[in-house]
């Protein structure tokens, strides 16, 4: 227990808050990594899953990517860009890998959501003459939103997680935090910024839990199956892990 | 003339193969000749670190999915924990448990155990709730008691469930072990530290690889297991979780047994679970 009161003198120490390599820092680069990271994410990977999700095709893809998301070590990703030629123009390995992380539980989401619509809504308003657009935008949308935003809230956690592992091969963030206490054998540090990372984490994925009720097109008149955010399905390694709720798998790989 | 030739050759390769590691190529055989016992080290030690933390996750989520299930209480606490430390990530996961272990390869296994146990408990959970009240009632009416029903009819249809919760965590642990180079017991992923420290491409390139490899592995073999341990979902052409629980519900498998077991109340519930059905698609396509 002692590690954990140091690591709290540690944190509570004001001079490891301010200056180039203080928290403050660290966490300003975490956050702009991560969100820049997100917008660019959600820009490539949204409209491709929501059109697939519409034409019902590319179910394959959109299964099979977060497979191969939770084979691929992140770790190994983030070293082999840095190494790369791409290495020698400052953040952008860890862009494009924490990118290449953010699409899965984005597309695999979006998708499912958008065919998971329910069948007889999506009739009824065919009938009624809606072009194809129209259905995307006033049905299909509102339907699938609940598991967008598990998409989006996904996405936003696993590049917090990615954003943190960067710091090995020296890129920023509060990863950088943990890495400096290992090197420095200043184990207080470490679990310091271990706190650090793990309350940002927690911090992401509640404040998107709440935008996403919020924010919800169809707040409040969500009866019986259609989009109900809460599933109680297993995963399983085709989809059910992305198109999970309370009691199912959580929607993303570990980081 | 034959054995010239063979050293010629010999000679040759060793002059390509140090020049690759000379150059720093990405792809160079001679680092795997050379370094061969240093990478199957790091392989072993990578697979019974994933090994270990996935079985004793296996053994802890058993008891508390039980208890998750028996004391509805007890569901919500262990439920959120272990959405909370699965939030948590790797990197700080290791960092924060350092203090209980020391630099020892507990951190990495501890670590992962703990993910392990969010997907496993959940889908234990979700396995066992699938069970169809009619199957337990057939059981009990047969004269099975709690333990009979538990380890004869509803772990059995558990089992796609688990299996699946199985091959997420396996895959998830092979790739996660490998941030465990920050205490040194990452498997190979201390070689792609080592190589990342010393600009050494084809170490990096080379563990990453195999790394990759042994995910896949561990879920084709995890997918056979599952195949050959509940033989009743396939050759239904349909997803393993739906097919596996509703087969074994009906009696003799007539072709009206299918409407019987569904009556009236039946579609409702079907309806209140899209997610098997969600998940059952796909997942009969990739079978």
């Amino acid at each position: 227990m002692g590690f954990f009161v140091a690591a709290w003198a540690w944190l509570t120490s004001g001079k490891h808050w301010s200056g180039g390599g203080g928290v403050l820092h660290r966490l300003s680069e975490h956050l702009y990594l991560t969100g820049v990271c997100l917008l660019i994410a959600c820009a490539v990977a949204l409209p491709v899953a929501l059109w697939l999700g519409h034409i019902g095709r590319g179910g394959a893809l959109a299964v099979n990517i977060s497979n191969v998301g939770r084979a691929v070590p992140t770790f190994a990703v983030l070293v082999l860009l840095t190494l790369s030629p791409l290495g020698s123009h400052g953040d952008w390995p860890t862009i494009v890998a924490l990118v290449l992380f953010a699409l899965p539980p984005l597309l695999t989401n979006a998708y499912v959501g958008m065919r998971e619509c329910d069948r007889d809504v999506v009739e009824a308003a065919r009938g009624m003459g809606m072009s194809g657009w129209q259905l995307l935008r006033r049905v299909e949308l509102p339907l699938a939103f609940p598991l967008i935003m598990t998409g989006v809230r996904s996405a936003a956690v696993q590049l917090v997680a990615t954003a943190t592992l960067a710091a090995l091969p020296g890129g920023g963030g509060l990863g950088r935090v943990i890495t400096a206490g290992f090197n420095t054998y200043n184990t207080p540090q470490v679990v310091a910024g271990a706190v650090l990372v793990a309350v940002l984490a927690l911090l992401v994925e509640g404040v998107l839990v709440v935008a996403g009720r919020l924010l919800d097109p169809m707040r409040g008149r969500r009866t019986g199956r259609a989009g109900r955010p809460g599933r109680t399905g297993p995963a399983s390694p085709g989809v059910g892990g992305e198109a999970s709720g309370e009691k199912a798998a959580p929607a993303r790989a570990a980081v | 003339m034959s054995g010239a030739a063979g050293t010629a050759y010999a000679v040759s390769t060793a002059a390509r193969g140090g020049g690759c590691l000379r150059e720093n190529d990405w792809i160079c055989g001679e680092y795997v000749r050379s370094r061969g016992p240093e990478l199957a080290g790091a392989t072993v030690e990578h697979v019974w670190i994933t090994v270990a933390s996935v079985a004793l996750a296996l053994l802890l989520a058993f008891p508390l999915a039980l208890a998750a299930r028996r004391w509805r209480r007890a569901g919500g606490p262990i439920l959120g924990l272990t959405t909370v430390l699965y939030t948590v990530p790797s990197l700080a996961m290791y960092a924060l448990l350092l203090p209980l272990f020391g630099v020892s390869a507990a951190v990495v296994v501890t670590g992962l155990l703990l993910y392990s146990l969010t997907v496993l408990v959940r889908n234990i959970l979700a396995g066992l709730e699938s069970v169809p009240e009619e199957a337990r009632e057939a059981a009990r009416g047969m004269g099975y008691g709690p333990y009979r029903l538990l380890f004869e009819v509803e772990l059995p249809l558990a089992l796609p469930a688990l299996m699946a919760g199985l091959r997420i965590a396996t895959v998830s642990a092979v790739s996660l072990t490998t941030v465990g180079a920050i205490v040194g017991f990452g498997g190979l992923g201390d070689l792609i530290y080592e190589g990342m420290d010393s600009y050494f491409k084809a170490e990096v390139l080379t563990a990453s690889v195999i790394c990759v490899l042994l995910a896949v592995l561990a879920d084709v073999l995890l997918l056979s297991l599952q195949r050959a341990l509940t033989p009743w979902t396939r050759g239904k052409g349909r997803g393993g979780i739906r097919g596996g629980r509703r087969r074994p519900a009906r009696g003799g498998g007539a072709p009206e047994a299918g409407p019987a077991t569904a009556p009236a109340p039946e579609p409702p519930a079907a309806a209140g679970e899209p997610a098997p059905g969600g998940a059952a698609q796909p997942v009969g396509k990739e079978a």
